[in-house]
């Protein structure tokens, strides 16, 4: 009886998140005007320029500036803080309809808003926003996030870069690793380890201006995908920072870290989304265009299956992520929601962009079409901020404390 | 100082594939993507712009038809008009109107709004009537800068460089005025996030042409619509002689 208490509040909790379901049928006319932007400065400004970008690793600069001016660098940030002073789910919107023009582009709006601006504005003091957030809000400045090592990736917890303090100031030494945004960023959320007795409760979070003495980068990592964006090692070497730099209190910085990926997943969600659309249209244009047998191949079933599958899986895990973003609006429990969103759409990613290039055939296998810089961008989404291993843990922790009796 | 009307209309927008009804007395609208008139837009920045510089105060953006147009209005309000005016026409009236019915409206809105200049889009992408801008300078007895490719506000006169068939075409008109924006005016700004969030709060008044003493009755029957004809494939030619035998046995020349 009493675990049937629990899995039915447990339930009711959901439940109550789900009243503003209705609004998933039809977004508020806000955010529809909020997404038309977006598409309409992706269909036009992006898509053109997507595939140079990532044939010539060139980061957007000009159009991280101009989305900076639209306030998509900085969604979620106060108008006094110098943002757009929106929801997560117009951040989720934004993410989407940028990366569906360019992924790449994608992944720099959401690191900058989830993953650099996201634990500042949490856990900040007004002083630490007012100099580290507000100057990263025009597109003038990007930021990154430094938690994964050479050593440790998932297992996060295992941080063996250190931070020692000597006077006035912190001293870190050690190794970041994969650092989105790395060679393009003028500040970095960095995590340490104070305290190495107390384990992952003794890592604490620090800010670093870049470039900055004792910080130097590792080469730019040649990559699948999301070519435009830049991603290398931190090497620490004696890099001396105020003691007025650490974010949030001593300790804290697993638990910051943590927290900050939680919402962090909705943005790739959302990246994951826009990529995972890209490859449907390119697919069903396809379909509507090239004729086989006598006919466009859109009336062949086999094709109709896989645009279907397709839809299907880009429109669950788009409801997945909504849902996700309304919760966290609402300042309700999402980290269950915010994982299976992350994991639904980064497969739903990889399975459009595969399904796309076998629908084009030859030529999605060819540069002359998007498909395969879809099938490239897509892959990082279920590795990065999570593996889709991490996100089943994570789901499946939360799901069992539901029914813990 | 002033206070500037802009026109904008919804349209279907311009990349979408038009496919005429099958009873032929119009296009398909039902469930097609509508936007604002590209031409609206740039007469939108335009008075934006002279808001931003000073030379206006108020820009209040208008349209006319049913109840979706609001979006139109709302989109206009989040590029930085201040407020909106929606002329509530639908049913047959909405399907009929046309230029002499707006500009009648837009004349009537002016002089009630004591506005110094009325700018429009050159034209609308659905009927290419090109007509609107002129007829309200018409009704208005205003001067008329039409094809506007550059803008400039000195005191209480306009210059306005206009694009003709022959070049371009420098005019000096006193306000108030009518202007009509051509495709190189500007590039209309993309509304920003803040600016969305703000337009939410704008107001939009509501009215009805009769409100203003318009009668919405068209002078004008639509009898068929069709599609273009089919374009044939071309025929290649070897060489210019073979190409000018061609044209002349078909009679081109």
């Amino acid at each position: 009886m009493a675990a049937l208490f629990k899995a039915g509040k447990a339930l009711g909790l959901c439940v109550s998140g789900c009243r503003s379901l209705s609004s998933l049928a039809e977004l508020p006319e806000m955010h529809q005007m909020m997404r038309q932007t977006c598409r309409d400065y992706a269909d036009r400004e992006l898509g053109p320029i997507a595939g140079k970008l990532d044939k010539e690793h060139l980061f957007p600069a000009q159009q991280v500036r101009e989305l900076g001016a639209m306030g998509v660098m900085a969604v979620e940030v106060p108008e006094a803080l110098g943002g757009a002073g929106m929801d997560y789910l117009a951040y989720s919107l934004a993410v989407e309809e940028i990366s569906r023009g360019c992924g790449s582009t994608g992944c720099v709006v959401s690191v900058n808003n989830s993953l650099y601006i996201g634990p500042i504005l949490k856990f900040g003091t007004q002083k630490q926003k007012e100099q580290w957030i507000t100057p990263f809000t025009t597109g003038e400045k990007v930021g990154c996030f430094a938690l994964s090592e050479p050593g440790n990736g998932s297992d996060a917890g295992a941080a063996s870069t250190l931070a020692r303090q000597e006077g006035e100031e912190w001293v870190l030494n050690g190794t970041k690793a994969w650092i989105t945004n790395s060679w393009d960023a003028s500040a970095t959320v960095i995590f340490a380890t104070t305290d190495k007795s107390l384990k992952h409760k003794g890592i604490s979070a620090f800010l670093v201006p870049m470039p900055h003495p004792g910080l130097s980068l590792g080469k730019k990592e040649d990559k699948l995908g999301i070519r435009a964006t830049s991603t290398a090692n931190l090497i620490l070497e004696d890099c001396r920072i105020p003691l007025g730099n650490m974010l949030g209190s001593r300790g804290s910085g697993f638990k910051i870290a943590m927290q900050t990926l939680d919402s962090g997943r909705i943005g790739i969600a959302s990246q994951a989304l826009g990529i995972a659309q890209a490859a449907l249209d390119c697919a069903a244009d396809y379909a509507h265009k090239r004729t086989a047998f006598g006919a466009p191949i859109g009336k062949l079933q086999a094709v109709q299956f896989k645009l279907a599958d397709m839809a299907v899986a880009v429109e669950s895990a788009r409801l997945l992520t909504w849902k996700a973003a309304m919760l966290k609006d609402a300042k309700k429990p999402f980290t269950k929601e915010a994982a299976m969103a992350k994991l639904a759409a980064s497969e739903a990613a990889t399975f459009c962009g595969h399904q796309s290039i076998q629908v084009l055939g030859g030529m999605g296998y060819v540069t002359d079409m998007p498909a395969e810089r879809h099938y490239r961008d897509a892959r990082i989404t279920e590795i990065y901020e999570g593996t889709s291993e991490i996100q089943r843990l994570v789901i499946a922790g939360q799901l069992l404390k539901e029914y813990a009796s | 100082m002033s206070r500037v009307l802009v026109g904008v209309k919804r349209v279907i927008d311009y990349a979408v594939k038009i496919r005429v009804k099958p009873d032929q007395s119009g296009v398909v609208t039902d469930g097609v993507k509508h936007s604002m008139n590209p031409f609206c837009e740039i007469a939108v920045e335009e008075a934006v712009k002279l808001k931003e510089k000073k030379f206006i105060k108020e820009v209040v953006a208008v349209s006319c038809g049913p109840s979706q147009v609001t979006e139109t209005i709302r989109t206009a309000l989040a590029m930085g008009c201040d407020r909106g005016i929606h002329v509530e026409v639908s049913g047959k009236d909405y399907e009929a109107m046309g230029p002499l019915q707006i500009s009648k409206i837009f004349a009537a809105l002016a002089k009630k709004e004591e506005a110094s200049l009325v700018i429009l889009g050159k034209q609308a992408i659905d009927d290419d009537c090109n007509q609107t801008g002129q007829m309200t300078a018409a009704l208005l007895d205003w001067p008329q800068g039409t094809f506007a490719s550059e803008v400039t506000i000195d005191g209480e006169t306009v210059k306005v460089v206009r694009e003709i068939d022959g070049g371009l075409e420098t005019i000096k008109i006193s306000m108030p005025a009518v202007l009509t924006a051509d495709l190189r005016l500007n590039t209309p700004r993309y509304a920003t996030l803040p600016n969305i969030m703000k337009a939410k709060k704008k107001k939009i008044a509501n009215m009805k042409p009769a409100d203003l003493g318009v009668d919405m009755v068209s002078r004008v029957e639509v009898l068929r619509v069709d599609e273009p004809p089919t374009r044939l494939a071309g025929v290649k030619v070897e060489t210019v002689d073979d190409l000018v035998a061609k044209l002349k046995a078909n009679g081109t020349i």
